[in-house]
């Protein structure tokens, strides 16, 4: 009898913390999204690798790590990240779906990059912005914190290499300052916002707002154009400058 | 922990130095004259565009100075004790005005230091990065790697005035706050302003091999020995170039209280170390270097004993 309920209680446990995980497994989230239907599928844009559609401006998720992912989620959830298409999709995804589909996609494959340039960079090229800054704006060099050829450092500075162009363009576009219509009518001073303010210790923000729009192409279509490649990098190879 | 003129005075901390900073003597060990005000309306020196550098063998030779001046660990690993570049204290590859500019450097020496107690050349000037700030060994002074590190200066330097103190030169220390400094609140502006970068104990962040954000303390930072152990000019450094891209942000009391809590950790022992004994050494070469805690016991702990 004591074996008995032993054997039960452990069904028991089984049952229970298979079923909430089941409901918020990351990569069903990904394939048939989340319990919500309003949560759509990921693969439908992010792609079935999660290297997202590049050429419609939709980003590449697969290694991105678990924590950056979840941030960005919860900010479109509050606000701090707008955006028309993954505003109402965060927000129909539950805490617990969030982080189960941030850890799904940290766990594929990182990006990685075939060679590390030698070349100097040449200036006014998007290179230039990249390794060199463009520091009489006080704009520092973007691998001194997304590391040698953008391939991301830590939770909070993401990869840039090999991500789609058109959205790392959108997205210095959307830290510049700009009036956002929901927070027009919410701030009595109607003050500037940018539609994205979500850069951890505002270190994003200033930077955007003080590169051209020539500036941000260039070094949206730098990172874009990193050469990606499969197998392991050698870091040894890697330069930051 | 406070540290106040009023209380230093009574624990007969820091006396001299604090007494040099009221005094206002020279209290830098780099015996140079700092860099005057900078008017309204003066734009600091520019130093040459890219561009503008020949494509010859003086080009090259400049080309390869500014390779080891960013990629110093890499390559010129002989010479490098721990984990940081040139570039991470002097931002924008040495040209950046308040960030201890090369063109504010160069045109400065020969120069008499007290440090070693004689006039220097720009080489031995550099072989003292080597030996401090890099914790290692310093390159011969007719070496490749110094003869490359001095054309890069000297073109960086293109149009400067010689022996004369350029504003932006240096860091551009703040004066000490009336209050002295807080390291219990330099504690707490690290940790929302620095450590997303620097980490939580100041270890840095490397990808691959290569230091990406420069440990600020522990074995792979800076020696006792470096200029940066002070309070005084690390308060320099950060108030105008931290958070990076974000420089001029933070107040002059958060950055003396950020830099005395960046330098109250241990980092590798002042490679002048008299006969292993602190104290001998902080009276020698500590005393009278600005604002330091070498030697100095600090709730209890003796700072100064060193990391391997």
């Amino acid at each position: 009898m004591r074996n008995f309920s032993y054997k039960y209680l452990v069904t028991l446990l089984c049952l229970t913390s298979i079923a909430p995980a089941t409901a918020a497994d990351g990569n069903s989230i990904m394939d048939n999204g989340g319990s919500n239907p309003a949560a759509m599928a990921c693969v439908s844009c992010h792609g079935s690798d999660g290297k997202g559609t590049p050429e419609s401006g939709f980003p590449r998720l697969s290694g991105l790590p678990a924590s950056y992912i979840a941030k960005q989620l919860h900010d479109f959830q509050a606000g701090r990240r707008e955006n028309a298409l993954m505003q109402p999709i965060a927000s129909a995804l539950t805490d617990e779906e969030i982080s189960s589909v941030a850890n799904a996609y940290a766990a594929q494959a990182k990006v990685n990059v075939a060679a590390a340039s030698v070349d100097r960079p040449v200036q006014g090229t998007g290179a230039w912005i990249a390794q060199r800054g463009a520091w009489d704006r006080s704009i520092p060099e973007c691998t001194s914190c997304h590391g040698p050829s953008g391939l991301g450092v830590g939770s909070a500075f993401p990869p840039l290499a090999g991500q789609s162009a058109i959205y790392l363009a959108a997205q210095l576009q959307a830290w510049k300052v700009k009036l956002a219509v929901a927070d027009k009518k919410r701030h009595a001073k109607k003050q500037d916002l940018a539609a994205r303010r979500n850069d951890p210790n505002g270190l994003m923000q200033h930077i955007a707002a003080d590169l051209t729009d020539a500036e941000i192409s260039a070094v949206a279509e730098y990172f874009a154009g990193i050469e990606v490649s499969d197998e392991p990098v050698d870091a040894a190879k890697l330069r930051l400058r | 922990m406070k540290f106040s003129m009023k209380n230093l005075i009574a624990v007969g901390l820091l006396l001299c130095a604090t007494g040099a900073y009221a005094a206002g003597k020279l209290d830098d060990q780099t015996q140079l004259p700092k860099a005057p005000g900078k008017d309204a309306g003066v734009n600091y020196f520019k130093p040459p565009a890219d561009a503008e550098l020949p494509n010859n063998a003086f080009g090259e030779l400049v080309h390869r100075g500014e390779a080891l001046f960013v990629n110093t660990k890499a390559l010129a690993p002989k010479y490098v004790g721990n984990e940081l570049n040139c570039v991470n204290c002097h931002l924008d590859r040495g040209r950046k005005a308040r960030s201890a500019p090369l063109w504010g450097a160069y045109p400065m020496y020969p120069a008499y230091r007290k440090k070693n107690n004689k006039v220097n050349t720009y080489a031995e000037r550099m072989q003292g990065c080597f030996q401090f700030s890099m914790n290692g060994t310093p390159p011969p002074a007719d070496s490749e790697i110094l003869t490359a590190l001095t054309a890069y200066s000297y073109w960086l330097s293109t149009g400067a005035p010689t022996a004369k103190a350029l504003p932006g030169r240096g860091f551009d220390e703040p004066a000490q706050p009336k209050a002295g400094f807080n390291t219990a609140n330099g504690k707490k502006v690290y940790e929302s302003q620095c450590a997303l970068c620097h980490g939580d104990n100041g270890e840095g962040k490397k990808v691959g091999v290569n230091s990406v954000f420069p440990p600020l303390w522990g074995k792979d930072s800076y020696n006792w020995g470096a200029g940066m152990h002070r309070i005084n000019t690390a308060a320099g450094f950060i108030q105008h170039n931290m958070p990076l891209g974000r420089g001029e942000s933070l107040s002059d009391q958060d950055a003396w209280d950020v830099a005395s809590y960046i330098n109250m950790h241990e980092r590798p022992q002042d490679p002048r170390l008299i006969n292993g004994d602190i104290e001998a050494t902080r009276k020698k070469f500590h005393e009278g270097d600005g604002v330091n805690l070498y030697g100095v016991t600090v709730d209890g702990v003796l700072i100064g004993q060193g990391i391997k």
